[in-house]
């Protein structure tokens, strides 16, 4: 039985500039895998090497055995990989409703529709029909997950989902995440906040300068090697 | 009375301006291109509409049931086989690519039905009129009109209320996170030249219909089209039909007042609404 | 010790081959029939026009399919000072090069409105005001247009030869002229401002280049220089009328296949392609509209396949150039 996710020796481009050297990670079935770093540090590119927003050689990442590493970014959304990209990234000239259901085009078999979505959050629906840069930092944040939540994926990853918002709002979306991840989804987190991120994952990842400096069980890691991890000192 | 007239058959010339330029629209709308060779596939429907129609012995009417398909799977196919990989930030590729078309496109025409002025014949419904008032109106120029209405209302309602329009919004928001929802973007914008050279197929034939054509008018017809939708201002259907409209009308009283001013009275007009006002009159895009 | 220089002994020789053969072609009506002299003619003409459209495409980012709009207004500007203003050809000359910048500015003015692509369909639009406008003037022959008095032309040398002589030197003259110019004003610093503009316009406005301004002058001077090139096309032809001269087949179809193909945003470029395309012209014309068809399905496979032309596959990635433009920073190992 293969690993869900496998990821070996991947080196990643962005433009001219290689902003990942030979990353390993693995990521089993059911998990929440924490990936930190400062910024620059390629977790953004990783989570975009992952749903081929950024093409790699293939065999650098493999997904239930399959070699998907050069595959399109709608290919890969189709095996049931999803992200919540940073920064939201909301189609403007869609409204909330019409941003949900096309995070539901692909017509994937899942627990989720709109109404399990709107039950979870229910301000959305009460915003359905306006558009969806009309709302607020942290709706638009719950519209991001609820978009990608919407084509059911089996691994969802989330790209910095707390930056910009209010802590009120950022502990709603994190009490949030249980009922999500409850269902056999495996999910990855790109968080900034260590202890949040330590918090709600099982194991985690550090990045530094494009390499992984560390990673071990989030339960297990020291405050001191993640500091070393992070920094390099 | 003779100016109402004018402009009346101006408003409806106008229909038929604003048909060449729904598709153009259509394109720009969903990914920012600009298809020089537009005017030339509105002959080349028209062409092909004759072909049909003389070959099966058809009304051009009933030709467009195997045109209109035929010119979308055309379109589909330039715009995944050679379109498609002139699009990215650089405005060139796609300019020279479709200018280059447009040269091909020609030329073909020429070899193939040489450059004698053709003609789609409609039958009787052609001089057909109906007194309206103290005026009179032909019924060819009215189906055209509202065959316009009828597309653009469609095209609205496509872009709006189904789930292909909300494709064409995401991925002309952000191409990029439209991917991730699983729309393959290379099929999309293939989508949407497929139907954006379904309306220009039903332009052509009506053109065919109206007046004669040959191989060299397609340029006139893609400017024309282009000053319908600057006139009515960029992302904006109905906006377009009011520029055919504005155009349509400027180029009969153009003509009234002498007959070599009629193109040139239509140009003038969109000069001076880009003069005055430089995003349209009901522009919508940025 | 480095120094900054900009030729290399590449260009050098380049430059010291160029001019013994602008030397050769000044000789060309003592050595060349008359049909050769011609075509030579025509040839210089096409370099000019490309040229300048690729200084407005290539360079200040202005993707233009009207050009034919000055080519025209230098052709009926020259007949209209010749044969309603009584002035000799030499004279109307430099008159055809202000009435190209004075009628070009207002245009410039309105259609850098649009944007993109959308310029470019501008651009053809005022070439149609163009066309159709001078169709409407009787005095120059309406829509069936022109030729040009014997009386007018005998003003410009006695003999037919010498006229072909003249009119000759003239266009190589401005080929020159052109092309030089052009080579200067890359070098200068309008020319850093417009590499920068073309390379990112973004960064260029920051660095406190004025986009607009920039760009407002580059399209005025090619009109001008257009305008001064379609007076001599039309000195050449001796004969004109709307169709001929706003053609956009043959002053804007012809001359964008001449840069896509050798080579658009290169000062060898345009060179290249214009002796390709004559190359082609004289041995494929013949066949008409498939030399046409042909030539669009090159231009198209070269701008998907090779966008930076012939010359950029020969250039490489060595950087190649005839014209020195980079500036290079020698060691002191050079």
């Amino acid at each position: 039985m293969p690993e869900l996710l496998e990821i070996k020796g991947l080196d990643a481009r962005y433009g001219d500039f290689q902003a990942l050297y030979g990353v390993d990670m693995t990521v089993s079935a059911g998990e929440v895998v924490a990936v930190i770093g400062a910024n620059g540090a390629g977790k953004t590119t990783l989570m975009r090497s992952i749903s081929g927003l950024i093409r790699n050689g293939a065999d650098m990442v493999r997904y239930r055995g399959n070699a998907i590493g050069a595959l399109r970014a709608d290919q890969v959304a189709a095996q049931g990989v999803a992200l919540v990209p940073e920064g939201r990234l909301l189609f403007q000239s869609l409204s909330v409703e019409e941003n949900l259901i096309i995070g539901g085009q692909m017509g994937r078999k899942g627990p989720w529709n709109l109404r399990r979505l709107y039950d979870l959050f229910p301000i959305l629906e009460e915003r359905r029909n306006v558009p969806a840069t009309a709302l607020s930092g942290g709706q638009q944040q719950m519209v991001a997950i609820g978009r990608a939540l919407m084509s059911n994926p089996d691994l969802l990853m989330m790209d910095e989902i707390s930056l910009g918002l209010a802590p009120v709002i950022i502990r709603q979306i994190y009490e949030a995440l249980p009922g999500i991840v409850g269902e056999g989804l495996t999910a990855i987190v790109v968080e900034q906040d260590i202890a949040k991120a330590l918090s709600v994952s099982s194991r985690v990842i550090c990045l530094q300068e494009g390499r992984v400096s560390l990673s071990g069980k989030s339960g297990d890691v020291t405050r001191d090697a993640i500091s070393r991890a992070y920094f390099g000192v | 009375m003779d100016w109402l007239n004018a402009i009346l058959q101006g408003t409806l010339l106008g229909g038929l301006y604003a048909m060449f330029a729904a598709g153009l629209s259509l394109i720009f709308g969903v990914m920012r291109l600009v298809n020089i060779a537009h005017g030339d596939l509105i002959v080349l429907s028209a062409y092909l509409a004759l072909t049909v129609a003389v070959g099966l012995g058809l009304n051009p009417m009933l030709a467009l049931v195997i045109v209109v398909p035929l010119m979308a799977a055309i379109g589909y196919a330039l715009q995944r086989l050679v379109l498609n990989r002139t699009m990215g930030d650089d405005i060139l590729p796609p300019l020279l690519v479709t200018f280059g078309l447009s040269v091909i496109i020609q030329n073909a025409l020429l070899t193939v039905y040489t450059a004698d002025p053709q003609k789609l014949n409609a039958g009787a419904i052609e001089t057909a009129s109906v007194p309206l008032g103290p005026l009179t109106v032909g019924i060819m120029p009215v189906i055209v009109f509202a065959a316009a209405v009828g597309v653009i209302g469609l095209l609205q309602w496509m872009f709006y209320h189904t789930a292909l329009g909300r494709a064409f919004r995401a991925t002309s928001d952000r191409q990029d996170i439209a991917q991730l929802m699983g729309l393959n973007r290379a099929h999309v914008f293939g989508l949407a030249m497929a139907i954006c050279l379904a309306v220009t197929a039903l332009a052509g034939v009506f053109l065919g219909m109206r007046t004669s054509f040959d191989p060299a008018v397609g340029g006139t017809r893609l400017i024309f089209g282009f000053e319908a939708v600057i006139i009515g201002g960029l992302g904006n259907l109905w906006g377009t039909l009011a520029g055919g409209v504005i155009l349509g009308v400027a180029q009969t009283v153009g003509a009234k007042i002498h007959p070599g001013f009629q193109i040139l009275a239509g140009h003038i007009v969109f000069l001076l609404i880009l003069a005055v006002r430089p995003r349209g009159l009901f522009p919508r895009m940025d | 010790m480095q120094t900054v220089s900009r030729s290399t002994p590449l260009s050098r020789a380049a430059m010291t081959v160029l001019l013994l053969i602008v030397v050769l072609m000044a000789a060309a009506p003592y050595w060349a029939g008359r049909a050769e002299l011609r075509l030579l003619g025509e040839v210089f003409l096409y370099l000019s026009l490309a040229t300048l459209w690729n200084l407005l495409a290539g360079y200040a980012g202005l993707v233009s399919v009207g050009q034919q709009a000055f080519v025209g207004l230098g052709g009926y500007g020259f007949f209209a000072a010749t044969m309603l203003w009584g002035l000799s050809p030499l004279a109307a000359l430099p008159i055809v090069f202000v009435l190209g910048a004075v009628i070009s500015a207002p245009v410039a003015v309105l259609i850098f409105r649009l944007r993109g692509a959308y310029f470019a369909i501008g651009t053809w639009v005022v070439a149609e005001v163009f066309r159709l406008s001078f169709a409407q003037v009787a005095a120059l022959g309406g829509g069936s247009g022109s030729s040009l008095p014997s009386a007018i032309v005998k003003q410009l040398a006695e003999g037919r030869d010498q006229r072909e002589a003249v009119a000759y030197w003239l266009a190589l003259g401005v080929a020159v002229a052109v092309v030089g110019a052009v080579f200067l004003l890359l070098r200068s610093r309008q020319g850093v401002a417009l590499t920068a503009i073309r390379d990112n316009e973004l960064a260029a406005k920051s660095l406190g280049i004025d986009i607009w301004r920039t760009k407002f002058t580059v399209y005025v001077a090619t009109a001008a220089l257009t305008s001064l090139v379609g007076a001599l096309i039309f000195l050449q032809k001796l004969r004109i009328s709307p169709d001929a001269a706003f053609s956009a087949n043959d002053w804007t179809a012809f001359v964008i296949f001449i840069v896509v193909i050798g080579g658009i945003g290169t000062v060898e470029g345009p060179i290249i392609g214009t002796l390709v395309f004559f190359a082609l012209r004289e041995t494929l014309a013949d066949l008409g509209t498939t030399y046409l068809i042909a030539l669009g399905a090159v231009a198209i496979i070269i701008m998907l396949r090779a966008p930076k032309g012939l010359w950029g596959l020969v250039r490489g990635k060595r950087g190649l150039e005839l014209f020195p433009l980079s500036r290079r920073v020698m060691g002191q190992g050079d």
